[in-house]
């Protein structure tokens, strides 16, 4: 059932969060841009700030609506807050040397957290996480061993609480439609907020958990009417026609999956700068690197997990030589993996149309336009 | 609250103790593990090998069948991390965590014939296979193998190979790129040897590790004779990291070479082997 609540209300259910002993995590205003970060009260949220996105544009503004989620995509995604960018996975020492190895944990998992406004394409890639990780709570796919899961990974998962937010309005890089993640956030959340502001600020609540029917009877509001019901589907309808891109998907796995060796990969690579930054701000990429190093002693050694990236020459390092070589081979592992073979491996589309890699390219490589020049043509021998 | 107190199973390495090493040849070394609890690693399979604070390297399993009292890996001295391991001497230990991957596919051959072709230290995740089905003849049709290497030097396993080539029910067969005088086997490319086994093409299965062109070639010549690519096995290799699917370096089109394979049949590879720096 949804509930209807005055927009101030939002303040109390964050206090109830932190009474619960949670870690708050949330958009808020930092260096010009939506980051992601440790929040305690309303007023860190971006309140009547919204954003503009464009291929390598990102700038905020502020706008007359008092809105808290009023902007799309943020800069940052919840993804560090699951999988850190750096973590020790252990510690080992040994006191003398081809002597017994002794071994200690690393990071540890000594916070709850609760992700405050996590908008349909940020949900969607946390959904992808948890297959990829294995922690996905309803497989659709056998794991090849349903032993093995990241388990830091699944510490942190297990304890989230997730409060998401419908979008009233998509931003131009967005294309969560078209990839089937939103703008309507059907599940996956412990409660799902959609904010209104028609002369009232208002927001319907849906809780998708116990946690959530435990957290929305803290909050003063009465039922949704259905008229509030139909205004929701109203603002998602302009949200879905406000997408600023779009991706047809049909056959798009199978289609990118013959484009191996199109021409078209050296075309992008002559604009690419295989500079990481679509990958670092890529909600679903989840590339990590391994290090291992001793101190200066040479006793004790640590083993760091840290992101990586495709667009690194030495992630296919082989036989004293990279695999990917060029710049073309790396775009195109992470556009095909992105679009094609995360079906293949994972099943499902590795993208959730959030649009970050568009925004944050600084040569303003758009994944929709690529993706259709790439495929165009190949319809008819599909 | 949720914090651990010990290492992520996944990541633990456990420490055996060096039974025995063999020098294999210039640069390669095997080395048999003690083992004080069961393992369970079958052919195909590999490990996580572990040089302290330096890194680890995937190593296939060398020799079978299983036992509960032996593992041994085969390793070639080429890296940071794998110079580590081979200056290590019986009565020390490896760090090793494991297995991963899949298998060999014995039980799907069985009742046929079965063909091996390996390339250099492609010998080396072979060679269980190869005792699996000496272990087992009678369930085997003709069982053939093929194994290259550069040079006689670079050959493995020479006592295998003596006791291999002197066997009646194996169709066995050496060959070289470049023969020193005195060499008594074939010279040429895997391939060329190819041409002259005998095998009913229907009923045959096809097990090949070795360079990646050589893998290639090698399949494309089992099917220009007519055996199936869902009967050709090839044993992939990438980068790894984690070993089980979670660090995205072993990527492979559409496969997860850690998690999929390493062994694939040749049908799910053919259309990847020919696209450049995949």
């Amino acid at each position: 059932m949804s509930l209807r609540i005055e927009a101030a209300q939002l303040g109390h259910l964050l206090e109830v969060i932190r009474n619960a002993g949670y870690d708050l995590l949330g958009p808020t205003v930092r260096d010009g841009a939506i980051a992601i970060d440790r929040i305690s009260q309303l007023s860190d949220l971006p309140q009547g700030i919204t954003d503009e996105q464009e291929k390598g544009l990102y700038r905020l503004r502020t706008q007359a609506s008092p809105s808290y989620f009023g902007f799309s995509a943020p800069a940052q995604t919840f993804r560090r807050f699951l999988q850190p960018p750096t973590q020790t996975i252990f510690w080992a020492s040994r006191d003398t040397p081809g002597g017994p190895l002794r071994m200690r944990s690393g990071s540890n998992v000594d916070s709850k957290l609760a992700f405050i406004g996590v908008k349909a394409c940020d949900l969607a890639a946390i959904g992808v996480h948890d297959v990829v990780f294995g922690c996905d709570p309803n497989p659709q796919r056998p794991a090849a061993d349903p032993l093995i899961k990241d388990q830091l990974y699944g510490m942190r998962r297990e304890n989230l609480l997730i409060i998401a937010t419908e979008c009233g309005q998509a931003g131009s890089t967005c294309f969560c439609a078209s990839m089937n993640t939103g703008p309507e956030i059907e599940a996956g959340y412990d409660l799902r907020i959609t904010e209104f502001v028609d002369g009232e600020h208002w927001m319907l609540i849906d809780a998708g958990s116990e946690q959530g029917d435990t957290l929305l009877s803290h909050l003063a509001g009465r039922p949704a009417s259905e008229d509030d019901l139909t205004t929701r589907e109203q603002l998602l309808e302009r949200t879905r026609r406000s997408m600023g891109r779009s991706l047809d998907t049909r056959n798009l796995p199978q289609q990118l999956a013959r484009s191996f060796d199109s021409p078209a990969w050296e075309d992008i690579a002559e604009r690419c700068l295989s500079c990481a930054n679509c990958t670092l701000s890529c909600p679903t990429c989840f590339c990590t690197d391994i290090e291992d190093a001793t101190d200066i002693t040479g006793r004790t050694a640590i083993r760091t997990q840290r992101w990586d990236s495709c667009f690194n020459k030495e992630i296919s390092w082989l036989h004293g030589g990279q695999v990917r070589k060029s710049t073309a081979s790396r775009y195109r592992q992470w556009l095909t993996h992105k679009l094609s073979t995360w079906h293949d491996q994972f099943g499902s589309s590795g993208c959730v149309g959030c649009g970050r890699c568009i925004t944050w390219c600084p040569v303003g490589i758009d994944i929709t336009e690529e993706a259709a020049r790439l495929t165009a043509g190949t319809e008819a021998s599909s | 609250m949720t914090g651990r107190d010990s290492v992520d199973g996944l990541w633990a390495p456990q420490a055996l103790r060096i039974a025995n090493k063999v020098q294999e040849s210039t640069d390669v070394f095997s080395f048999e593990l003690e083992l004080e609890q069961s393992f369970d690693i079958r052919p195909g399979q590999f490990n996580m090998l572990y040089a302290f604070g330096k890194g680890e390297v995937p190593i296939s399993m060398s020799a079978g069948p299983p036992t509960t009292t032996r593992l041994v890996h085969t390793i070639r001295n080429v890296g940071k991390i794998t110079t580590d391991i081979c200056a290590r001497e019986p009565g020390e230990e490896i760090e090793l965590r494991g297995p991963f991957g899949n298998t060999w596919p014995l039980e799907s051959a069985l009742g046929g014939d079965v063909v091996i072709v390996a390339g250099g230290i492609g010998l080396a995740p072979m060679r269980p296979v190869i005792q699996a089905l000496l272990a087992n003849l009678e369930q085997y049709r003709r069982i053939s193998v093929v194994c290259g290497a550069r040079s006689p030097y670079e050959l493995i396993f020479r006592e295998d190979v003596e006791e291999w080539s002197a066997r009646r029910d194996l169709d066995f067969h050496a060959t070289v790129d470049i023969a020193p005088r005195g060499w008594t086997g074939t010279v040429g490319v895997v391939t060329s040897v190819i041409e002259q086994l005998s095998f009913e093409p229907q009923r045959t299965t096809v097990m090949t590790c070795g360079p990646e062109i050589m893998m290639r070639f090698t399949a494309d010549a089992f099917c220009d004779r007519g055996v199936p690519a869902e009967s050709i096995f090839l044993s992939m290799e990438r980068n790894m990291k984690c070993a089980v699917g979670f660090c995205g370096h072993c990527m492979y089109g559409p496969h997860i070479i850690c998690r999929d394979g390493p062994v694939f049949r040749y049908s799910r590879l053919r259309d990847l082997l020919h696209i450049r720096e995949l």
